[in-house]
């Protein structure tokens, strides 16, 4: 088996494991509680822990240097302009950082950016072969979609861990549902991300270059979260499980008093299961990029380095060529060539 | 040196298709033309580097060092413990793609190995392998892999096809760096006897001499003294250039590139025009006498340790401030680590323009100015008397040097310069995707602009000399500008290669041109010494004709 295919197919019968383990396990009533109350707490757990662990593993290594990626004018002579947009990409205050770092994590700036580079053979004059850039917005239409949809749907979810429900929660679902031509209310959040995990895997399969690059840690995560929506959909729409003691079981998970009622569907669990693995695998995984954006000094420091000193707290000295070594040696030719000296002999 | 096919010959040959086995199995093809020899012992004893063995890569002689593997992984270690950005940048990759068609050598190549995110991959799956425990317990499956011979091999191929550019961290969503795991990796692979030949040698000769082609004081003094004779020959001004001196008001530092070869020396004649057009109370420095620093090119500690010179000298002499010529990477080490290697800098002043009475606030801890940014407050101030007809031969582009760009962020200043020397409608830009943050590198920057790898080369810079092939096509572009010293040491030698009809020239070259002396002799040439357009005989004859 080649390489992407060991690394495609492990991930696939990973996550088609894991709903199997869950939609059997849920069977059983005596192991419930199991899926109902520990795996989601240790998921919890898991995730809240990693997360702090790892953010402090890379906090505790220094930024040495500063080393911001300028991508726009630099503030030199004052009456050299730069726009907001300029302002924002090579940051010369603190408060225009802020604005690269917001419109880097909300607005996925630099993808924004995206060219797509493509050769154009010209077969009667090889020589005449041009590279065209264009602009290329598919990947960042994808991944913002996938995101905010994901927020969305994590927002939304929250319906079910408070009573009574805040205003803000039941506002969102009337908006996610707006367009009624299904019953229930189709949310267009979970449609949305099933469309753009879909995409996005797409590409990684059919893309070539993209496709030889790919890991079992790529496959897994986009998988996973396939498996949570189109689980999360079924569900809503036709697998129907009791919403009530749904609502139940999260309330009692979110007070602390967990309650397991009986009667829910296998699909529920499988769902939830999928959840819970997602969480706890999250700082294991890439899915760091999340909180990691917020540390990458290429985007998160302020391009001041010619004006503010920026401290290297292991700063060594060296060993360097010493002028006195230098004129040592070159003494006397330099005195021939009337190059001022220090010591005349 | 092996032939360098022909630009028929090459391109046919690109296709972006990987090959059909599994990246971890397909071993670096050394084949003459694509990679530098390895450094030669003695340059790494001159600065006193480990393992200096005499390597041959097609013999297969690596000489490693019999404990490599731990001098790497401690040192792998050692450098995530010092560098958040390496930490970071190994654990947050999606490897979404975003990079991959942004690098040259990827574009030139159309080797995987080549899309950044891939490079990056060759590094990580070792950090994986031994710092992760994913990658202990799953291996392959996590993307890890052992430390062996095949891969430090492949290292030494792909660190040095990256330039260091940083166009890739311009697109990737959150910023990861390939330059700074390049320079990690290559700092690694320096650990264990692993330098390339060409890069070691400038290192060493910087360290030992002054400059990075090992020039002596009094060599040094000779090639200066006689561009300022040229200048002499064909403006009629002199220009009286002084060393070393003590009390000088600006210590200029300028790359090494611009004094010892055409066209750098031209940039250099026009350096010192505009100096003694200013009056400005300067010294060169003949231990100083290197602005580009090759050292950064393989390890951040011998940046530092060629880098120290110029603060030492500018101290010794008891300058005011530092003024600093037209070089790219010289830049990106002055704006990112200078003032945090030797800061704070008391024993200089802030720099303010003696001409112009312009406070430099930008540099007020660095202390040293950019000379595009110095020129374009004299020309601001209306301080020039400049007459652009005299540039009415050159039609020009303008190069972004990758490392002014998106390691410093100066793109305004060159270009108004620019528009204030040439004629108008002059200059034009190439496409809007190939310049300014997203411009494309040389392609021979840091360190690998040798002679054994010059099919490598010139394939590195096919997205750059393609981009100029175009604005030469539609609007008879002659000359392609930039304001850094391996450009002008590299992009002629491309040009060659891909638009023959183009030449490389420095900015400071064109203010030198336009510069109207009060007391110069009848100009009838520029600094090349070739005929300008509607001057002199040339002008006479139209004059007749008219008549």
């Amino acid at each position: 088996m080649d390489f992407f295919k060991r690394h495609f197919f492990v991930s696939l019968f990973a996550v088609l494991g894991l709903v199997t383990v869950a939609y059997f396990g849920s069977q059983a009533a005596s192991l419930q509680v199991f899926f109902g109350v520990v795996v989601p707490y240790l998921a919890v757990l898991i995730f809240l822990e990693g997360l702090i662990y790892r953010i402090i593993v890379w906090a505790r290594s220094p930024v040495p240097f500063r080393i911001p990626t300028t991508a726009g004018q630099n503030k030199s002579l004052p009456w050299i302009e730069r726009d907001l947009g300029e302002q924002l990409d090579n940051p010369a205050t603190f408060k225009h950082l802020v604005g690269r770092m917001a419109l880097e994590v909300l607005a996925f700036r630099s993808l924004f950016r995206n060219l797509r580079t493509e050769l154009r053979k010209d077969p009667a004059n090889p020589e005449g072969d041009r590279l065209i850039h264009w602009s290329y917005k598919w990947l960042w239409l994808g991944a913002i979609a996938f995101h905010y949809a994901f927020l969305v749907i994590i927002l939304r979810h929250l319906r079910f861990f408070t009573e009574p429900v805040p205003m803000p929660f039941q506002l969102l679902e009337h908006v996610d549902g707006f367009f009624q031509f299904f019953t229930p209310a189709v949310y267009l959040s979970g449609v949305v991300l099933v469309v753009a995990a879909f995409y996005l895997m797409a590409r990684r399969i059919t893309n070539p270059n993209l496709r030889y690059i790919s890991l079992a840690a790529d496959y897994f995560p986009l998988l996973l979260i396939l498996g949570i929506g189109i689980s999360g959909i079924l569900m809503r729409y036709v697998y129907k499980v009791d919403i009530i003691a749904v609502k139940e079981l999260a309330l009692g998970l979110a007070t602390f008093h967990p309650v397991v009622p009986a009667g829910i569907g296998a699909i529920f669990y499988v769902h939830l299961f999928l959840v819970c693995v997602l969480f706890a695998y999250f700082p294991f995984s890439k899915l760091m990029h999340a909180p990691g954006v917020f540390l990458s000094p290429s985007r998160n420091m302020v391009s001041n380095n010619r004006w503010v000193l920026h401290v290297n707290p292991w700063n060594y000295p060296v060993k360097f060529h010493h002028y006195d070594e230098y004129e040592d040696r070159f003494r006397e030719a330099m005195i021939e060539a009337d190059i001022p000296v220090e010591k005349e002999s | 040196m092996a032939k360098v096919p022909k630009p028929a010959e090459l391109l046919p040959g690109l296709n972006f298709q990987p090959p059909a086995k599994g990246w971890m199995d397909v071993k670096p093809d050394f084949r003459p033309g694509t990679y530098c020899n390895p450094a030669s012992p003695k340059w790494m004893e001159w600065i006193s580097y480990p393992f200096p063995e005499k390597r041959s890569i097609p013999d297969g002689e690596w000489a490693l060092p019999d404990n490599w593997q731990e001098i790497v992984l401690e040192g792998m270690e050692d450098r995530l413990n010092r560098f958040r950005s390496l930490k970071v940048f190994f654990d947050i990759c999606v490897r979404c793609g975003a990079c991959a068609d942004k690098c040259h050598f990827f574009l030139g190549t159309g080797d995987p190995k080549n899309m950044p995110v891939l490079r990056a991959e060759l590094l990580r799956s070792v950090y994986r392998r031994y710092f992760k425990k994913a990658g202990q317990i799953l291996g392959e499956l996590a993307g890890a892999r052992d430390l062996t011979e095949d891969v430090i091999r492949e290292w030494y191929f792909y660190l040095y096809q990256c330039t260091i550019c940083r166009r890739c961290s311009v697109f990737c969503p959150y910023g990861i760096d390939m330059a700074e795991m390049t320079l990690l990796g290559r700092e690694l692979l320096a650990s264990v006897g692993l330098n390339i030949d060409w890069a070691m040698a400038s290192v060493a000769q910087c360290y030992d001499k002054g400059s990075h082609i090992g020039a002596t004081p009094q060599a040094f003094k000779d090639m200066v003294d006689f561009l300022a004779e040229e200048n002499e020959r064909i403006t009629g001004v002199t220009t009286t250039p002084s060393y070393n001196r003590k009390g000088a008001e600006v210590l200029f530092v300028m790359p090494s590139g611009d004094y010892f070869a055409d066209p750098g020396t031209f940039t250099m004649m026009g350096y010192m025009l505009l100096f003694e057009y200013i009056g400005l109370d300067y010294t060169f420095s003949t231990y100083a006498a290197e602005g580009g620093n090759f050292g950064w090119f393989i390890s951040h500690e011998m940046g530092k340790r060629l880098n120290a010179k110029i603060y030492h000298e500018a101290k010794r002499l008891g300058v005011k401030w530092i003024l600093g010529g037209e070089c790219g990477h010289m830049w990106r080490v002055c704006n990112q680590y200078m003032p945090t290697w030797w800061g704070p800098v008391d024993f200089l002043e802030e720099p303010v323009s003696p001409i112009t009475g312009t406070r430099f606030e930008n540099a007020k801890v660095h202390k040293m100015v950019h000379i595009s940014e110095f020129t374009a407050d004299l020309i601001k101030n209306g301080k020039l008397n400049l007459d652009p007809q005299r540039n009415a031969h050159i039609k020009m582009t303008f190069h972004d040097s990758c490392n002014t760009a998106r390691g410093m962020g100066i793109f305004e200043e060159p270009r108004y310069v620019i528009n204030n020397v040439l004629p108008e409608g002059n200059f034009i830009e190439m496409p809007p995707n190939t310049i300014r943050e997203k411009t494309f590198c040389c392609g021979s920057s840091s360190g690998i602009n040798a002679n054994e790898n010059m099919e490598l080369r010139m394939q590195g810079g096919f997205p750059r000399a393609n981009a100029v092939r175009f604005v030469h096509e539609k609007y008879g572009v002659n000359h392609l500008g930039c304001i850094c010293a391996l450009d002008r040491a590299t992009l002629p030698t491309l040009l060659e290669y891909w638009v023959p009809e183009v030449e490389v020239t420095g900015i400071t070259e064109l203010v030198g041109n336009a510069l109207i002396f009060p007391d110069e002799i009848e100009r009838t040439t520029d600094l090349r010494d070739r005929d300008l357009v509607g001057f002199g005989e040339a002008a006479e004859e139209d004059a007749e004709e008219a008549e």
